[in-house]
């Protein structure tokens, strides 16, 4: 299961990434293995998602949250 | 001024730390530069408690020392290089107490680095609306370094941390974070050796980074490399089991620390607004109604001011004529650089509405909402949803624009934003729209309710639009970012604007644009003057000789042979020859040496092109007395064929140049500013000039 799989509202907790480079990128902002997130909206044209992580709004392309693989 | 301490301010976006910078120096500030990089410096003072001065440098809000744009690069290189002017003597780092788990991160990267550091955690008044309680005490001891509880915004605390500063080590006593030597000992080690450095953190950035820091010398740098290769290490991978580690300490330091609710208030506050603001439907009417707010705001409330200031330097033009001996160097000081720099100064007031709205735009939070709304559209042409802003700004004006475009980390993304900025039809291109659809469009209505010269003036801001769209796609294509283009991006919480950081900006702006631009338009002012108020050879000494015989002393008014007098020393100055040299040039755009001339003014500014061609048709005073230019443009003919100037053809092919060409010295020199570099401004004009030819050429041959 990959994040952007998630409807709004649902949550899920990141096992993994597919992708190093955003990988880094994510955990720096606190998207970490453990951590659970949940999928706030979508932007009215369908991209990019707004996400909460780590007590925080985050906001992400689709084609990053596919790189973040979910338990 | 001479300062005893340097501190450093360190801090997330959107932490309060320009708000915190603001109130501790006040208006005691100044923007310089960073030597041998394009990131403005800010650095302020403010006077201790025990009566030293500390020198506050504000560096650009990051989340890590891991750079991602060129703003944050400065951050490490500020905290590491030890041989610097501008090394601090203690850092200061801004936590945001209402979301300290993600600031926490380059806390505990900076605290590593062992400079002394003090801590403030700032929003303490969110904080506790938000029901999140810290233990201040326990947080301080466990993390080994002073904590300053403030609310910038409300100005509490800023005393306690004075006094913080004040009392700041000389030494770093912070606890370890993280253990360095689990992530690449061997490596760290020999950098260390190698380097002489006896911190394992700052040798383990060094491998990260070496390859853009300043003040590593090409020889240290090889041998980082040789040595990274040796012992097989992996920059991406390091720092991911870096940021892990890291991010176990803070989840150790924050367990009996801090209390918050399962869901913090303000997210819940900010969600419920942000059901209406990104709404399907409602986000882009309420976005666009803003935008129009905005234009309405721009144009009307600064007409008034504008008048204000323009009348003001036609008032000091006047008194300086009348009290300094009429000479050439009273006309320079005079015709050329008050007029260049009044057409600079009437821009001030439209400058600063724009950043008004542009700073509580941003500091409200919505702006990050439009960027969120607008990525997948402005993507799908080569833009970011960061361009919006300043593609709209465009309308009023492209330097403060351009400006504005810093917001835009990916270096590909700004870049095609700045380039095609200045197409959107700026305020300066209306008046000779304006004058050149009077020309030639009947002022007649068309399927009842539209007028055709109003449709003409819409046909070409729309216009303007598109093909900045279709240049961004285009340059999509030839520019080579050397990052990968992503959008991971805080929406951080609404707030309520700070006033005193829209009042900071808005004079900020105004001034950066005053000199920055003011000294480029001096210059070409001077130039130009020049250029027009002499002629090669004996020219001008025979003109003179030729108007002073009878027939033109007895048979003129003084009036109109003053005039006569000035047409002709202008056709025959160095811009006249000018004009007539470039003449064979713009023939196939319908243009003669006359338009050629105005051209050639009016690259100071677009405004120009009115009051050149009101001199060139002999025609006294400037804009105000447009009916006048109008009918002397419309009476023109051509000597050789009767037929007039100004026709259909020639009106819109002088429109498509104006659309396309850069006439503006302020836009390339704050194009210069913003990239620090001659070639993006060079290219720039080259691009727009090859298509303003082009698309006049078009015009004027289909129209023919």
């Amino acid at each position: 299961m990959r994040l952007s799989q998630l409807e709004v509202g649902e949550t899920g907790i990141v096992k993994e990434f597919t992708d190093l480079e955003m990988s880094v990128k994510l955990m720096e902002m606190g998207c970490l293995p453990g951590e659970e997130i949940r999928i706030e909206r979508v932007a009215p044209l369908g991209d990019p998602i707004a996400i909460n992580v780590a007590g925080y709004q985050l906001s992400l392309r689709k084609r990053e949250a596919y790189t973040i693989v979910l338990q | 001024m001479k300062a005893d301490i340097r501190v450093a301010l360190v801090g997330n976006p959107n932490t309060g730390k320009s708000t915190l910078f603001n109130v501790l120096t006040g208006l005691n500030q100044k923007i310089g530069n960073f030597p041998g990089v394009t990131v403005d410096k800010k650095v302020g003072y403010t006077t201790l408690p025990d009566g030293r001065v500390a020198e506050i440098i504000d560096l650009p809000g990051t989340y890590s020392i891991y750079p991602k744009s060129q703003d944050e690069s400065i951050v490490f290189s500020v905290l590491a290089d030890k041989h610097n002017a501008h090394t601090p003597d203690l850092v200061v780092i801004i936590l945001d107490a209402s979301n300290l788990k993600r600031n926490l991160l380059l806390y505990s990267q900076v605290a590593d680095l062992k400079i002394p550091v003090v801590v403030t955690l700032n929003m303490m008044d969110m904080a506790k609306k938000a029901d999140i309680d810290i233990d201040v005490n326990l947080f301080a001891k466990k993390l080994g370094v002073p904590v300053v509880p403030i609310s910038a915004r409300k100005n509490e605390g800023t005393a306690a941390l004075k006094n913080a500063i004040s009392f700041a080590n000389k030494f770093a006593f912070q606890e370890d974070s993280i253990d360095v030597n689990t992530i690449a000992p061997e490596l760290v080690a020999a950098i260390q050796q190698e380097l002489n450095i006896d911190n394992p953190y700052l040798a383990l950035q060094l491998a990260h980074q070496h390859e853009t820091l300043k003040f590593l010398t090409p020889e240290q740098s090889d041998r980082i490399e040789e040595l990274e290769k040796e012992h097989s290490f992996h920059s991406q991978k390091a720092q991911g089991q870096e940021t892990i580690a890291r991010y176990a300490f803070i989840n150790d330091l924050l367990y009996d620390t801090v209390k918050k609710p399962l869901t913090a208030q303000g997210e819940t506050h900010s969600n419920k607004i942000d059901k209406i603001l990104t709404h399907k439907f409602f986000g882009f009417v309420i976005f666009f109604a803003i935008l129009m707010f905005m234009f309405q705001a721009i144009f009307s409330w600064s007409s008034y001011p504008m008048e204000l200031i323009g009348d003001a330097f036609v008032w000091v033009q006047d008194s300086l004529h009348h009290t300094l001996p009429p000479g050439p160097l009273t006309s320079l000081l005079v015709d050329g650089i008050i007029a260049g720099l009044s057409g600079v100064m009437v821009f001030i007031p439209q400058i600063a509405i724009l950043f008004a709205f542009i700073s509580i735009l941003e500091d409200t939070g919505y702006m990050s909402r439009v960027t969120f709304m607008m990525d997948k559209l402005m993507r799908k042409v080569g833009l970011n949803g960061k361009s919006v802003v300043p593609l709209i700004g465009g309308f009023a004006c492209a330097v403060p624009s351009i400006m504005g475009t810093r917001t835009i980390e990916n270096w590909k993304d700004r870049m095609i934003t700045i380039m095609v900025t200045p197409l959107v039809t700026c305020s300066a291109r209306l008046p000779i729209y304006t004058l050149l659809i009077a020309l030639v469009v009947p002022n007649r209505n068309v399927w009842w309710v539209f007028n055709m010269q109003g449709l003409a003036l819409t046909g070409m801001y729309v216009f303007s639009l598109i093909s900045a769209i279709v240049v961004a796609w285009v340059f999509k294509f030839i520019l080579k970012g050397k990052e990968r283009g992503y959008f991971i991006m805080e929406l951080p919480v609404y707030r309520m604007p700070r006033w005193n950081n829209v009042i900071f900006s808005m004079y900020d702006r105004s001034k950066a644009f005053v000199f920055q631009a003011g000294k480029v338009i001096i210059a070409i002012s001077i130039i130009l003057w020049v250029l027009a108020s002499y002629g090669p050879g004996d020219r001008f000494a025979k003109i003179d000789q030729k108007f002073s015989k009878p027939q033109y002393t007895q048979h003129m008014t003084p009036d109109s042979l003053s005039r006569t007098i000035s047409s002709a020393k202008l056709e025959n100055s160095y811009a006249g020859v000018l004009g007539h040299s470039i003449e064979p040039v713009i023939r196939p755009l319908g243009f003669d040496w006359k338009i050629g001339i105005a051209l050639i003014t009016s690259f100071a500014a677009r405004e120009v092109f009115v009051g050149t061609m009101a001199t060139i048709y002999s025609v006294n005073g400037s804009a105000e007395k447009m009916q006048s230019v109008y009918q002397k443009m419309k009476e023109a003919k051509n000597p050789d064929t009767g037929q007039p100037v100004f026709t259909l053809a020639v009106a819109f092919s002088l429109m498509m140049f104006y659309a396309f060409a850069m006439q503006c010295a302020s836009t390339v020199a704050i194009v210069f500013r913003e990239t620090k570099n001659w070639r993006w401004p060079a290219i720039q004009f080259a691009y727009m000039t090859v298509l303003a030819y082009a698309a006049s050429f078009i015009a004027y041959n289909l129209l023919r």
